[in-house]
């Protein structure tokens, strides 16, 4: 049984990168031209989801417990509204502001933590809640654009971190290709928490969980601080996801972000992490981000296309992988039934 | 004093108790903001005043109302893409009416038939969803956040990225006045969809199906029902539903635009489902209390607006609403209360 689980994580990661390969490449020779080869363009797909990744690793962990959270589209415009805010109209630091995204993250992570775990309430219904909640919030502070013209924050924002490779121009000089820090803090973060589903106590618990809650409880876990930490988690990298995602924008309006959780949701599942819990890895969730930002890229690039084609095409996207699994899943199922079915033959 | 207490307790568990009371709460905080509240007067041979306009506004949520009851009685979860559906369905509808131009005085079609397309093409999007639940198994709210995210696209690039106007006279109807009648006609499109869908419930056996469906899926199955096909009617029902709800706030304003018809009805169509008393896990439900609950919602929607709460920040204050009413609908908290008072007892 393990080995068969194992094969469909790795399977399913495996068709990801494949896809994500295929587009890539396939993006490379099309739009040659547009200079969609060149090195740096692979890094911008890092550099402009570095949010996303973040938010997407948070999902990623909630969804492997079987819950989800779609509020995290509406705690990122909070999060970029509310630090736009502090630092133009109120005058505090960068530093302040980063503190701010965090709370807010973890408060929202809380309250919905508390309402899915010990109330037992859908996480759905909760993180609908939320996600209007934080929108809401959102117009409340302003209804108008805030860009931020905050120094410490814009030094932040525009830190190049030049790599030692590049490409060279057309007058033979060797461009180097940069990253934002930004990117750096969300790899770290996909690094730490694949660390921590994969060693850690906690995240063996989570997977436990996501399989099937009344074994896990059998076992003996603490299933609901498990998933209020899973939560609580989710929210502050909801929070420092939202602030990354502000660092790249450097605005904050009431309109921004919206549909971020359909991507973070896509990315996940396109990553492998099943809907119904207990499967999933970050690693798989970062390539799902890559394909989602292709997408846009090719788009984009395409130029006479309208933007509505990339919330069209992802939702194809999301709903072939969602078809995917659920046949997967569904041959899992027969082949457990028929497995029962033969056991309980021969104990008759 | 015992029987008083029964007959109080009748009265409390009454299945129409908390709806009304919701009801009877928010139009006395109506009365106190605006002593006018209940004055109907006639202005230019039309029906005038604060009432009347809560029941008009209410007619699209009423309509979506009826089609949430039945796919949260049947399959435990929300469609969540009603909002977009609508879109859809206004979008195709006005694009064949103008006869695919931006601005138009002249019908292309009747308006019935372009209606019916546009209805049906809703209940194309019910289909998928539907099938996406009943037949793969996935839950409601995913499957239907792929078209809460491209439908709007889909209805955008119907119209071409532009709002279509349809400024034919008869067109208006729908939305506004038959000829002299007083009433406006979306509170008669409401009130036939009500006793429609009514009569189909209560002469045959679909509404006692759909519970049993939602009550226990598997055991309905076993004792011979289609539990597959019922589910996938109640989306198809809540699709065909949701078109025409979009067609009737697209005469309202003679136009299609595929960014705001429609936009945030989900949350509240949820919420006149939970404000009804019907429980979100499925199982029994109660037509009569969504509705209610519809007209409680509209009211509570234009009491904000009277308070200068502008469009942004409503889904804030309704928020809290939801996360209140699931937090009184949880058995948890339900059992919490329970214990807490029998200890006071204990203690006196």
């Amino acid at each position: 049984m393990k080995k068969a689980k194992l094969s469909k994580t790795g399977f399913l990661l495996l068709i990801t990168i494949v896809m994500f390969a295929v587009m890539y490449i396939a993006g490379m020779i099309i739009f040659q031209d547009k200079g969609f080869a060149k090195p740096q363009m692979f890094l911008n797909l890092f550099i402009s989801n570095a949010g996303l990744i973040v938010i997407a690793c948070g999902l990623t962990i909630v969804m492997i417990t079987g819950g989800i959270d779609i509020s995290v589209g509406s705690v990122t415009a909070l999060v970029c509204m509310s630090a736009a805010d502090v630092m133009e109209n109120k005058g505090m630091s960068a530093v302040f502001a980063l503190f701010l995204a965090l709370i807010i993250g973890l408060a929202f992570g809380v309250v919905q933590g508390y309402l899915v775990t010990y109330l037992k309430i859908q996480p759905f219904i909760i993180t609908l809640a939320g996600m209007f909640f934080g929108r809401g919030l959102t117009a409340v502070i302003s209804t108008k654009m805030i860009s931020i013209k905050n120094k410490m924050f814009l030094a932040w924002a525009n830190e190049k971190m030049y790599l030692p490779f590049g490409y060279t121009n057309r007058h033979g000089v060797l461009v180097h290709a940069y990253i934002y820090p930004t990117v750096v803090i969300a790899l770290v973060v996909v690094v730490l928490i694949q660390i921590m589903l994969k060693f850690s106590k906690f995240g063996r618990a989570l997977f436990a969980i996501g399989g099937n809650e009344q074994s896990a409880v059998l076992m003996g876990l603490n299933v609901k601080s498990t998933k209020m930490k899973a939560y609580v988690l989710d929210g502050f990298l909801a929070g420092l996801g939202g602030f990354l995602f502000c660092l790249n924008s450097c605005a904050g309006f009431v309109e921004q972000a919206k549909g971020l959780e359909m991507d973070a949701i896509s990315a996940a599942v396109i990553g492998g992490t099943l809907l119904s819990g207990g499967v999933g890895t970050v690693v798989g969730t970062l390539f799902g981000v890559l394909i989602t930002g292709t997408i846009q890229s090719l788009i984009t690039t395409q130029g006479t296309l309208s933007s509505w084609w990339v919330r069209i095409v992802l939702s194809i996207m999301l709903c072939f992988f969602i078809v995917l699994q659920a046949i997967i899943g569904g041959a899992g199922l027969k082949k457990k039934d028929k497995g029962k079915e033969k056991t309980a033959k021969a104990t008759t | 004093m015992q029987s008083n207490q029964s007959k109080w307790s009748r009265i409390t568990h009454a299945p129409l108790f908390m709806p009304i009371v919701c009801l009877i709460a928010v139009l006395v905080l109506n009365v106190i903001q605006t002593p006018t509240f209940f004055k109907i007067s006639i202005n230019n041979g039309v029906l005038y005043g604060y009432l009347i306009d809560i029941i008009n506004r209410g007619s699209e949520l009423v309509i979506l109302a009826v089609g949430m009851t039945l796919v949260t009685a049947a399959s435990g979860g929300q469609d969540i893409s009603v909002g977009a559906v609508m879109a859809v369905a206004a979008a195709i509808c006005c694009q064949l009416l103008t006869g695919g131009q931006k601005t138009s005085s002249t019908l292309a079609m009747p308006i019935i038939v372009a209606a019916i397309i546009g209805i049906l093409v809703a209940g194309l999007c019910g289909a998928f969803n539907g099938f996406l639940v009943a037949n793969l198994h996935i839950q409601p709210m995913v499957a239907t956040l792929i078209l809460f995210t491209a439908g709007r696209g889909i209805a955008q690039l119907v119209t071409k990225g532009q709002i279509t106007y349809e400024r034919a006279p008869s067109y208006k109807v729908l939305g506004g006045y038959i000829g002299k009648c007083p009433v406006p006609t979306p509170i008669f499109v409401a009130i036939i969809t009500v006793i429609v869908m009514q009569l189909i419930l209560k002469k045959t056996a679909l509404g006692l199906y759909v519970e049993s469906v939602g009550i226990n899926g598997s055991a309905s199955r076993l004792v011979g029902l289609n539990s597959t096909m019922l589910k996938f009617i109640t989306y198809v029902i809540c699709g065909l539903l949701a078109g025409l709800a979009g067609i009737v706030a697209s005469s309202r304003i003679y136009s299609a635009d595929a960014n705001n018809i429609g936009l945030n009805l989900e949350m509240d169509a949820i919420l006149a489902v939970a404000l009804g008393g019907n429980n979100l896990g499925g199982g029994k439900f109660n037509m009569m209390g969504s509705i209610i609950g519809a007209y409680t919602i509209q009211a509570l929607t234009t009491s904000l607006y009277a308070m200068n709460v502008s469009a942004d920040q409503l889904p804030v204050y309704k928020a809290i609403v939801v996360v209140i009413i699931v937090v009184i609908q949880s058995p948890v908290f339900r059992d919490k209360i329970a214990n807490a008072s029998k200890k006071r007892k204990a203690v006196a």
